[in-house]
């Protein structure tokens, strides 16, 4: 694991100096303390980025170096107070407290923790290789329990915080297109449900996100991607929600009648369907 | 399979049938001719190529938003990279003014950025819809060509990839003869990865704005030494009428306005892209609609007014895809300039020629290039006067006349710009660059486009309609 910071003293007299903004709703005019896990992941960067112009502060971890350098220098110049980075494989769980714990010492606190890391997987091969299959349900769900059980208890003990995570519509039913990547999500899902039954009342925001298909790198390529949401709007809804503590998002919006209805066709009939 | 008339015999094979099904290629140009299917690999990171393309062997082409006209950005049968996704700011100096961003980034992006921090692009085409990467590739230039040069003069320095994974850094001074042959290189040289942007201050999102109404190029000559110390200079220019109304037009001048303003960013365009939506057919009803707007927006001889930048510098870009009036078949552009020795008697020639031919549409963008040289070896500007206008594209008509407008381009010493091209001959673009062969040297072996086959071929094939 390597640790950086790009240029930390900026983050100290942020914190003290006022700083302007844009068309930012009341409550960000704070600038806040964002943890970002899986920081190079198109929706994460966009989200990133409407952060950045806010002035937010933020801690960026992801796999690829060179990647989470360019992310990084394009929140810096967007405007962010302080961009500290930390390259990790988030699929090594015992690393996770070391990590947790040098992130938001950098911070200096945390406000939100936004999980955004995933790998979609390869549905055919992982219906043939029970390894494939374990590295989705690894990535995509047992990482982000680890991640969240520490976060979760940090913000337990203060009281405070959002810990927004990207799951997928594609968790609401299992699909055979994608049934892999759909269960480690529905899992993740489970999970956020019952995270927050416990912790909400404790002053902690858990909030799911549910995108449908995104345009960015990991559906590029994809058939009909070019009619996918654009990630920047997708970004704005994420980040307008959060500022909202809403527990479950669908973005775009539309996926939410949309998966209402995929939920209620009697499994009779679904199981015929080609999904 | 499009209308087959449409059609470039070239592109008629067995292949582009079966794949164009719909007839809707995966890239097109602005012009929306040709149509030629491609591979659309999309590059998000600067590390993506060559990597992304695993050993293929196939022939590739760097794009950013299509905005060129003709195929300097299409590349039949090849593999289309298209930069749109590698679009991080990687530093801002306010001090120097100076930016560096992914090749990808759009000047519409930059100016959401460098707006509300008191800057402004320092050159910029007439739509904020290209990226940073085509900016430089097409050497592109703006209404400030005599006070500013083209767009290659305001940048310090950049870095391009070859397909062999060689990386480049090109400035004047670090492999000049790799900056020269980049600027204006049309992505041939290689994929640029990011490049650095002298931006410039402004003070206000204003421009103090006055429109001149002209009759004849004698007038238009008059008013540009009249106002040849104003930054911004273009005219729009009447290429249908004859007689008396032979080439009136109205001269526009701006300057950024000196007067404090609010440097907000500019709201999202109202329209989302309509991408299914069909277009409606060139008409004379909507012809004359547009010609109207511009006419009688300004009723008097003499206008001024201070102005948002946006409607000064992008009036079309409020329109998204207007491109789509032309219909399905598309627009070919037509964009010379002529040398400041023939340049008057050759663009009365050309447009006298243009309007007897009926074949004009809309109104026609003629502005003079000033003294400052482009620094690439293939940029296309040079001091005298510019003429750029669109024309549908007819059937057996279209070709013919801007094959005999080249010649006559030719004639008067001007060149055509390969940017707004889907016409130009073999002949026509080896005299008008004389540096091709040079300029050929530079190309990256793997890299191509469409324009460049049709140009270099030595066969003399040029595309018939």
């Amino acid at each position: 694991m390597t640790l950086s910071a790009f240029d930390p003293q900026p983050a100290r007299s942020a914190a003290t100096e006022p700083v302007h903004h844009h068309n930012v709703s009341p409550s960000a005019r704070v600038t806040r303390k964002i943890l970002v896990l899986g920081a190079t992941s198109g929706i994460a960067e966009a989200v990133c980025r409407i952060w950045a112009s806010q002035g937010a502060q933020l801690f960026l971890v992801a796999r690829n170096a060179e990647k989470l350098a360019a992310v990084a220098a394009d929140l810096k110049t967007r405007g962010a107070a302080y961009v500290g980075t930390a390259v990790a494989d988030l699929d090594d769980t015992a690393k996770h407290s070391e990590l947790l714990s040098h992130a938001i010492n950098s911070l200096t606190g945390m406000d939100i923790a936004l999980l955004a890391h995933g790998i979609l997987g390869e549905q055919p091969r992982a219906e043939q290789d029970f390894h494939h299959a374990a590295q989705i349900l690894h990535t995509n769900f047992v990482a982000p329990v680890s991640l969240l059980t520490w976060l979760s208890n940090y913000c337990v003990q203060r009281r405070s915080g959002v810990l927004a995570v990207i799951s997928s519509v594609a968790g609401d039913r299992g699909r055979k297109s994608n049934y892999l990547y759909g269960s480690s999500k529905a899992g993740l899902s489970a999970f956020l449900a019952g995270l927050r039954n416990r912790i909400d009342r404790e002053g902690v925001t858990v909030m799911t996100i549910k995108p449908g298909p995104v345009k960015t790198a990991m559906t590029a390529g994809m058939k009909g991607s070019e009619k996918f949401a654009d990630v920047n709007k997708v970004a704005q809804s994420i980040v307008a929600a959060i500022d909202k503590r809403v527990d479950t998002l669908y973005v775009p919006l539309q996926w939410a009648p949309i998966m209402w209805v995929v939920r209620s066709i009697p499994e009779r009939f679904f199981k015929k369907l080609n999904l | 399979m499009p209308a087959s008339t449409a059609e470039p015999t070239a592109s008629t094979s067995q292949a582009s049938s079966e794949s164009l099904p719909s007839g809707k290629p995966p890239f097109e140009s602005w012009g929306r001719y040709p149509k030629y299917n491609a591979r659309l690999v999309q590059l998000h990171w600067q590390s993506d190529f060559p990597s992304i393309l695993a050993g293929s062997h196939e022939y590739v082409l760097p794009v950013g938003m299509g905005r060129s006209y003709g195929d300097v950005c299409l590349l039949k049968d090849g593999v289309l990279l298209q930069t749109t996704g590698m679009n991080r700011l990687l530093d801002f100096d306010p001090r120097t003014g100076i930016l560096t961003a992914e090749s990808g980034a759009t000047l519409a992006q930059i100016l959401d950025f460098a707006v509300p921090r008191g800057f402004f692009l320092p050159v910029t085409p007439g739509t904020k819809y290209v990226t940073l990467g085509g900016a430089i590739a097409n050497d592109i230039h703006g209404k400030n060509h005599e006070a500013a040069g083209s767009f290659g003069n305001h940048v310090p320095c950049f870095e391009i990839v070859r397909s062999d994974g060689t990386r480049i850094l090109c400035s004047p001074r670090d492999n000049a003869e790799w900056f020269q042959a980049t600027i204006g290189g049309m992505g041939l040289t290689g994929l640029i990865t990011w490049a650095q942007l002298r931006l410039k201050p402004i003070v206000s999102r204003g421009i103090d704005y006055e429109g001149i109404q002209y009759h004849g190029i004698d007038e238009f000559l008059e008013l540009k030494q009249r106002y040849k110390n104003v930054e911004y200079t273009v005219s729009w220019v009447d290429c249908v009428s004859t007689g008396k109304n032979f080439a009136r037009g109205i001269f526009m001048l701006g300057e950024h306005s000196r007067v404090p303003g609010e440097l907000k960013p500019s709201p999202e365009p109202r329209l989302i892209f309509p991408m299914d939506a069909p277009g409606f057919a060139l008409n004379r009803t909507s012809m004359s609609a547009f010609n109207a707007v511009i006419f009688h927006k300004q009723r008097k001889p003499h206008v001024r007014l201070v102005q948002d930048y946006e409607p000064f510098f992008y009036p079309l870009d409020s329109v998204l895809h207007w491109n789509r009036m032309y219909g399905r078949n598309g627009l070919v552009q037509f964009q010379y300039v002529i040398p400041w020795e023939g340049a008057k008697e050759g663009t009365i020639a050309i447009l006298r020629a243009i309007a007897n031919s009926g074949l004009a549409s809309f109104l026609a963008v003629l502005k003079a290039f000033g003294d400052i040289p482009s620094l690439g070896m293939m940029s296309f500007p040079r001091p005298g006067i510019m003429l750029a206008l669109d024309f549908p594209i007819k059937p057996g008509v279209t070709m013919q006349l801007l094959e005999r407008l080249g010649d006559m381009t030719l004639d008067y010493g001007g060149r055509l710009y390969p940017a707004k091209d889907a016409a130009m001959t073999p002949r026509q673009f080896q005299t008008f660059y004389p540096n091709w062969e040079r300029f050929a040297r530079f190309r990256d072996p793997m890299i191509t486009s469409s324009f460049w086959e049709r140009v270099t071929d030595t066969n003399g094939v040029k595309p018939t309609v």
